[in-house]
């Protein structure tokens, strides 16, 4: 049980970890808009799912982390498109640089 | 042996989220321009999260759960704000 909570664990530190790799890699802004996403997203998801299955594994039903599951679900969207918005906005009164 | 494997798997997904820190913080110091800043420091908010929540785990201790939440709401808040000075020149109109 607790292996396997682990090899969740891992999984999503992975995805993490190729999102801030293209992050540093990518060309344009609009192109490193997307990697980071792989990490907030299906990251966040498995590293909680398997603190979740850990914890429970260890003592008795410990659901909590679902709340940063919604909270991260709920803010992610709200901060890129503001994000966006306002590079989109940046780069077309002041190009290039 | 499988408490051994679960350390080591454990261990490496901390190395893991340590680099994907490192290669945010060399973006934000690198980005060329404001809005790559900002997006660089949202991916350092949410990598720093999920170590401190691997953090729990391998010390099987549940208090660091109130930690990353609190360092996702920074994050969100921060981003949000510095997101909304570079819209609009105010954050609060």
């Amino acid at each position: 049980m607790t292996t396997v909570a682990a090899l969740l664990v891992l999984a999503g530190a992975l995805l993490a970890f190729l999102g801030s790799l293209g992050l540093l890699r990518m060309k344009t802004f609009f192109e490193r808009v997307h990697p980071p996403t792989m990490g907030t997203t299906l990251g966040t998801a498995l590293v909680l799912a398997g603190s979740m299955l850990y914890f429970t594994a260890l003592e008795r039903l410990v659901l909590h982390e679902i709340l940063i599951g919604v909270f991260m679900t709920l803010t992610t969207p709200v901060t890129y498109i503001l994000l966006g918005r306002a590079a989109l906005r940046r780069e077309q009164n002041d190009p290039g640089a | 042996m499988s408490a051994d494997f679960v350390l080591l798997t454990l261990a490496a997904a901390q190395l893991l989220l340590a680099l994907a820190m490192a290669f945010a913080f060399c973006r934000l110091l690198r980005g060329p321009r404001a809005h790559d800043r900002v997006l660089a420091l949202d991916t350092l908010y949410v990598n720093a999260m999920l170590l401190i929540l691997s953090f729990g785990i391998v010390w099987a201790s549940r208090d660091f759960f109130e930690v990353a939440l609190v360092i996702g709401a920074f994050g969100f808040v921060s981003t949000a704000a510095a997101a909304k000075f570079l819209l609009r020149g105010e954050v609060i109109e």
